[in-house]
């Protein structure tokens, strides 16, 4: 069966993962459990972009609702980390609800505008009460207040285990989420919105759910982000953060599971190597990007699915 | 009212700029008829179902079914209503499976289960064996045929056909309409047709339009007898 295939692809790379925990140098157990929170986080955007065809150029703002959502409540108001992470992924649901009733009123290239404009909204907000969020400066949150119960999210291996815990439920959630009847009216939605509605399905509130859906994960990967490495700054909400989850999403491959973290693992990766290099790694990225389109413009997996591996999710 | 008529159309408007496409049409269609729309390019054909099926909004006029107004009731409500309309220019989920396909418009209103009810609609149009296939390597006459497959899916009370023998060899031709007549009287079917001997060999009834206005109404035999409808269109 397909689905056995697919499911046991998936925990493999999450047994892979776990191996890695044991096996992976200092250095690079730190990277792989920030790149497994920044992939998290194109999850949600994939969900959006790759199988909803939502364009979107606003994600920071869903993140960074989760990351000042979490962080505010530690910093200000003393909450514990696992209420705090709680609280950023209900913000980032509930921000991607509030600008999709706006948003989805337009489509296409309107839509692209209008979620950038959001975000860059978003953003001057979180300077303009740098009283609050101490603006670019950031936040550095206490290590005392990084701890869901005894666990301590500041101690490396704790973190690559929450961090991987938080993955895992991520993408087993993704893969039944695609797997669903709503996961097929959310592939519907993006190759023929027209058919899809004379279906009888409402675009406005099949589209709204997807993005309600990828706001959640980008919340919960920003409050994750905020806890975890200690530190909410408003570079992290910024148009940058908008742009790097469609950048794993293109590379990983739109509209696959896993794509995302094939994505964000590589491009990490390029990136860390390029300026070990060279004080021009956004040339070399950009390189990258360019390639891509040219010869693989559906991303990694998306180019094995299209060569025989259908039965990729 | 006795017998009440599955839809009504009455007064119902829609112009474009200065072109008339749709211009005060009075339309009846009974419950479990099979009706054929006729008439020359360009007569407010498509407009017309586009109205009925809520694609199109009216700028007057009222629409019922079953005696509802529905003149407002947005186009995917109507689907749920019972108004499945296949479209002129095929349009298939190109990138899905034939499967998936027909599996969108079953769980569109609330079939179950799911894959068990799909595979039944792809038997009865003879696409069981192709289920896995990517819709848009399908040839063209089975692409046609997995658009009424995924309209009938739906168990509409009117199915609106728009065209749908375009490009259909004979034998394509002669299995369409088998199908046609094995829905009727449980779905009615609405159809546009420019293939004459498809729309006298199934009507029940036929309505000719010109002009965005109803030139006629009847039995087929009293359609080619009608000398309004051999001037405009038959070329009598």
């Amino acid at each position: 069966m397909t689905m056995g295939r697919a499911l046991s692809l998936h925990l493999g790379v999450l047994a892979a993962l776990l191996a890695l925990h044991f096996a992976a140098p200092a250095y690079h157990h730190t990277n792989i459990a920030r790149i497994m929170v920044l992939a998290i986080y194109a999850m949600g955007y994939n969900i959006a972009f790759g199988y909803t065809g939502l364009l979107s150029l606003g994600h920071a703002l869903l993140f960074g609702a989760g990351l000042y959502g979490a962080g505010l409540l530690v910093y200000h108001a003393g909450a514990g980390a696992a209420g705090a992470m709680l609280a950023g992924l209900l913000a980032g649901g509930a921000m991607a609800l509030a600008v999709g009733l706006l948003a989805l009123r337009t489509s296409g290239v309107a839509f692209m505008i209008v979620t950038l404009m959001f975000a860059q909204a978003g953003y001057l907000t979180v300077l303009y009460f740098g009283a609050w969020t101490r603006g670019d400066e950031g936040i550095v949150i206490p290590q005392a207040a990084r701890a869901i119960g005894s666990l301590d999210l500041s101690d490396d291996g704790t973190r690559y285990l929450v961090a991987l815990t938080l993955f895992a439920a991520a993408l087993l959630g993704n893969l039944a989420l695609v797997r669903s009847p709503f996961g097929r009216v959310m592939v519907a939605m993006r190759e023929n919105e027209e058919r899809s509605r004379m279906l009888g399905f409402n675009p406005f509130t099949v589209k709204l759910a997807a993005l309600t859906v990828s706001g959640l994960y980008a919340g919960l990967a920003g409050a994750a982000y905020g806890l975890m490495f200690g530190y909410v700054g408003a570079s992290l909400a910024s148009v940058q953060y908008s742009i790097l989850p469609l950048l794993y999403v293109l590379l990983g491959g739109a509209g696959t599971v896993l794509g995302p973290f094939v994505g964000a693992l590589l491009m990490f990766y390029l990136i860390d190597y390029a300026s070990a290099v060279t004080d021009a790694h956004q040339f070399v990225t950009g390189a990258a990007l360019v390639l891509l389109i040219l010869f693989a413009p559906k991303g990694i997996l998306g180019t094995l699915r299209a060569r025989g591996a259908r039965w990729l999710p | 009212m006795a017998a009440m008529s599955l839809l009504e159309a009455r007064g119902l408007t829609r112009h474009f700029g200065g072109l008339k496409a749709v211009d005060g049409v009075d339309f009846t269609l009974e419950e479990g008829e099979i009706h054929a729309l006729i008439g020359p390019n360009g007569a407010g054909k498509t407009t017309f179902v586009s109205l009925l099926s809520g694609r199109v909004p009216a700028q007057s006029g009222t629409i019922r079914l079953k005696g509802r107004d529905i003149t407002r009731v947005p186009a995917h409500a109507r689907v749920h209503a019972g108004i499945a309309y296949t479209f002129q220019i095929t349009q298939v989920f190109a990138a899905l499976s034939v499967f998936d396909n027909v599996a969108l418009a079953v769980q569109s209103r609330g079939g179950h289960p799911i894959a068990a009810e799909t595979m039944a609609a792809l038997g009865r149009v003879g696409l069981a064996e192709r289920a896995d296939q990517i819709a848009g390597t399908l040839s063209y006459g089975h692409q046609r045929v997995l658009e009424i497959a995924m309209g009938l899916a739906l168990q509409p009370v009117l199915l609106i056909l728009d065209e749908p023998t375009q490009g259909l060899s004979d034998g394509e031709i002669a299995t369409f309409k088998e199908i046609v007549r094995s829905v009727v009287p449980k779905t009615t079917v609405l159809l546009i047709e420019h293939n004459m001997d498809v729309v006298m060999g199934l009507a029940d009834r036929i309505t000719v339009l010109n002009f965005g206005t109803v030139l006629a109404t009847g039995t087929p035999e009293a359609i080619r007898a009608d000398r309004a409808v051999q001037a405009a269109y038959l070329g009598g």
